[in-house]
C-alpha cells in the first residue's frame, strides 16, 4: 500500500516537471504547445536507449535526453515563433505527431511500435522529489527575474513589450527550449519509472492532460501548477471506474474555465510567506478589525 | 502515366482536405484564432450522416444534407457556449484556443464513450468502381468528391464573393469594430460563418467517411487542414483550397515514390517551407500586427 502511495507521489512529480515547462511557456510566456508529450518522448527514448544499451549512469543519460530535448525546440522555434498568429501552436501540435511517427518507423534503435522494455527502475521517490523540487525552484526564481517580467510582457502585449526593446522572439526561444528540457527530464524519469515505454504514451491524450493541468490550476501561478499536478495525477488513481468519462470531464472543466474563470483555480495567486501571512489574517481576523482597517 | 494516376489520387484527397481547411480559414479570418474544435464538428458530421443512413435508413441524397446541417448547427452552439462568453470579455485570443482545445477533448472522447470507439465502415451509398480514362483509372467515388467538393465551393464562394452577407462576412473579418459601427451586427455573423464553416466539415466528414472509415479520433486529421491553410495562406478561401490540392498531391507522392509510412514527415516538412521561404502562405499576403 506504502508502494502504491509512493508511486502516485513519483507520477505526480514527474507530470509537475513537464507541466512546469509548460507553465512557463503557456502561462507565463502565453505560447501554446500542444505537443508537449513530444519533449516528453524524445527525453524517454534517448535517456531509455543510453541506459540499457550503452549502460551510460543514470544522472549522464538524463541530461543527454534533456539537452537533445531541448535542441529540438529550435528546429521547432526557429520558424514559427518569430511570426504572428497560430503557426507555433499548428507546428507543436504537427511536432509530437512527428516525433511518434519517427519513433514506430525507426525500429532499430526505438523498438517500432513494441517499444522498449524491462528499463532499469532508477526513478527512485527521493529522486523524484527532488527533480521536481529543484525544478521548481529554477523556474519560480527564473520567472521572478528580469526575464521572466519580459516574458510575461510578451504575453500581455507582444507588440508594446517589442517596442519597449524586448526580443521577443528571444524570449519566446528561451521559454520554449526550458519547456522542452523539463519535458526531456520528464519523459526520462517515467521511462525509468513505469519500467517500458512505447510511443502510443506519448500521444496527444499525453499532451491534453499536460495542458489541462496547466490551465486548471491556473495559467499565471506556479502553486496552481503544482496544485493541479499532484490532484489531476491521484484523482484518476482514486477514481478508476469513471476512467472513460475522464478524459469527456476533462474537456468539459477547459471549457468551463475558460468561459467563467479563465485564470484558473488559483489565478495569479502565488505560496510565499507573504501571501499566506495575509491568507491568515483574512480567515482568522474578526470583523471588528475590518472594521478598523477599513477606518485606517 | 503512373506521375499523372498520382496527380488523380491526390486531388481526390486534396478535395476533402479542402473542404475542411476553407472551415478552418473562414473562422480564422473572422476571429482571428485556431478553432481546433473543427475537427471534432466534421468528425460527428461524419457519424451523423452514418447514423443516418445505418440506423434510420434513409438515402443517401436526404442524409447528407442532414448531416451538413447537423454540423453546421453543432458548430453554432460550439460557437455560443465555448467561445461567446470569451469574446464578450475580450479576452486574448489564447483563451479562445484553449477553449477550442476543450471542445476538441470534450466531443471525440463522449463519442467514444457514447458511440463506441470502433472504426465503422459507411454503407455502399456511392458507386466505387473505376472507370478507365486512356490507362488511367479514376475511381468513381474520387470523380463524385471532387464534384461535390467543387459544388460546394461554388457555392461557399458565390455566398462569400456575391451576397450581401457575404459583403458582411468580409467588412467583419477587416475589422469587427467598424463593421459593428457601419450596423453589421457581428454576432448574427461570427454565428452565420460558424453555420457554414461547421456545414463544409459535414461535407468533408461525410465523403472521408465513405472513402475510408468513421472513426471518433479523424478529428486529428484536420490537422491537415491547418497545414493546407498556412500553405495557402492563413485566413485566404482560394489559398485554403490551393494548399489542401498542393498538400494532397505531396502526399500521395511521398506515398507513392517514396514511403507511406512518413508521408506524414513530407506533409510537415512542406509546411516548415513554407513558413521559413514565404510565411504569408502561397496567395496570402504578410500582414503585420496593427496596434
Amino acid at each position: 500500500m506504502n508502494e502504491y502511495y509512493a508511486g502516485i507521489i513519483i507520477l505526480a512529480c514527474i507530470n509537475l516537471t513537464a507541466v512546469l515547462g509548460l507553465s512557463l511557456l503557456t502561462g507565463f510566456t502565453g505560447q501554446f504547445n500542444f505537443g508537449q508529450a513530444g519533449f516528453l518522448a524524445i527525453g524517454a527514448y534517448t535517456t531509455t536507449i543510453l541506459t540499457t544499451q550503452y549502460h551510460t549512469p543514470f544522472i549522464p543519460a538524463l541530461l543527454a535526453g534533456m539537452l537533445l530535448s531541448g535542441l529540438t525546440s529550435f528546429v521547432i522555434g526557429y520558424p514559427t515563433l518569430r511570426l504572428k498568429g497560430d503557426y507555433f501552436a499548428i507546428a507543436t501540435l504537427g511536432f509530437a505527431e512527428v516525433v511518434r511517427l519517427l519513433i514506430e518507423n525507426l525500429e532499430k534503435l526505438t523498438g517500432g511500435s513494441r517499444g522498449i522494455p524491462s528499463i532499469p527502475h532508477y526513478t527512485t521517490l527521493p529522486f523524484a522529489i527532488c527533480a521536481a523540487a529543484l525544478s521548481l525552484v529554477v523556474v519560480a526564481f527564473y520567472i521572478s527575474s528580469r526575464h521572466g517580467r519580459s516574458c510575461i510582457a510578451i504575453r500581455e502585449d507582444e507588440l508594446a513589450a517589442e517596442s519597449i526593446g524586448i526580443d521577443t522572439f528571444w524570449y519566446k526561444q528561451v521559454s520554449f527550449f526550458m519547456c522542452a528540457v523539463l519535458g526531456g527530464l520528464a519523459g526520462g524519469m517515467l521511462a525509468h519509472y513505469v519500467g517500458f515505454i512505447q510511443p502510443s504514451m506519448f500521444g496527444m491524450i499525453k499532451s491534453t492532460e499536460l495542458i489541462v493541468m496547466v490551465i486548471f490550476g491556473g495559467m499565471q501561478s506556479l502553486t496552481g501548477a503544482v496544485f493541479a499536478s499532484l490532484l489531476l495525477t491521484s484523482l484518476p488513481e482514486i477514481l478508476r471506474a469513471a476512467m472513460a468519462w475522464r478524459l469527456v470531464v476533462y474537456g468539459a472543466v477547459v471549457v468551463l474555465i475558460m468561459a467563467v474563470r479563465p485564470e484558473g483555480l488559483f489565478g495569479t495567486w502565488e505560496l510565499t510567506p507573504k501571501n499566506i501571512q495575509s491568507l491568515w489574517r483574512k480567515i482568522f481576523s474578526r470583523p471588528k478589525s475590518k472594521l478598523s482597517e477599513g477606518g485606517a | 502515366m503512373e506521375f499523372l494516376q498520382q496527380v488523380i489520387n491526390g486531388i481526390s484527397i486534396g478535395a476533402v482536405y479542402a473542404l475542411i481547411a476553407v472551415g478552418y480559414s473562414l473562422v480564422y479570418s473572422i476571429l482571428k484564432f485556431s478553432n481546433f474544435a473543427h475537427g471534432g464538428i466534421m468528425m460527428l458530421g461524419s457519424y451523423f450522416g452514418f447514423l443516418a443512413l445505418t440506423l434510420l435508413h434513409i438515402p443517401f441524397y436526404i442524409a447528407l444534407p442532414i448531416a451538413i446541417v447537423g454540423a453546421g448547427l453543432l458548430a453554432i452552439l460550439n460557437e455560443r457556449i465555448a467561445y461567446r462568453p470569451i469574446r464578450m470579455r475580450n479576452s486574448p485570443l489564447l483563451y479562445l484556443m484553449i477553449s477550442a482545445l476543450g471542445v476538441s477533448i470534450f466531443l471525440e472522447n463522449f463519442t467514444i464513450v457514447t458511440i463506441g470507439p470502433n472504426f465503422r465502415t459507411y454503407p455502399d451509398v456511392l458507386p466505387t468502381a473505376p472507370f478507365m480514362i486512356g490507362g488511367l483509372s479514376i475511381g468513381r467515388l474520387d470523380l463524385i468528391i471532387v464534384v461535390i467538393t467543387a459544388l460546394s465551393l461554388a457555392l461557399l464562394t458565390w455566398i462569400v464573393y456575391g451576397t450581401q452577407i457575404g459583403n458582411a462576412i468580409r467588412a467583419t473579418s477587416y475589422s469587427m469594430r467598424v463593421a459593428s459601427l457601419m450596423g453589421i451586427n457581428p454576432d448574427f455573423i461570427v454565428g452565420f460563418v460558424f453555420f457554414l464553416a461547421g456545414a463544409s466539415a459535414g461535407i468533408g466528414g461525410v465523403m472521408f467517411g465513405i472513402k475510408y472509415t468513421v472513426w471518433p479520433q479523424m478529428g486529428a486529421l484536420t490537422i491537415k487542414a491547418f497545414i493546407a491553410a498556412v500553405v495557402g495562406g492563413l485566413g485566404s478561401l482560394p489559398g485554403a483550397v490551393l494548399g489542401a490540392l498542393v498538400l494532397g498531391i505531396t502526399e500521395t507522392f511521398a506515398a507513392a515514390f517514396v514511403s507511406s509510412a512518413f508521408r506524414d514527415l513530407f506533409s510537415y516538412a512542406l509546411m516548415i517551407i513554407i513558413i521559413l521561404v514565404r510565411p504569408g502562405g502561397l496567395l496570402g499576403k504578410i500582414t503585420e500586427e496593427k496596434a
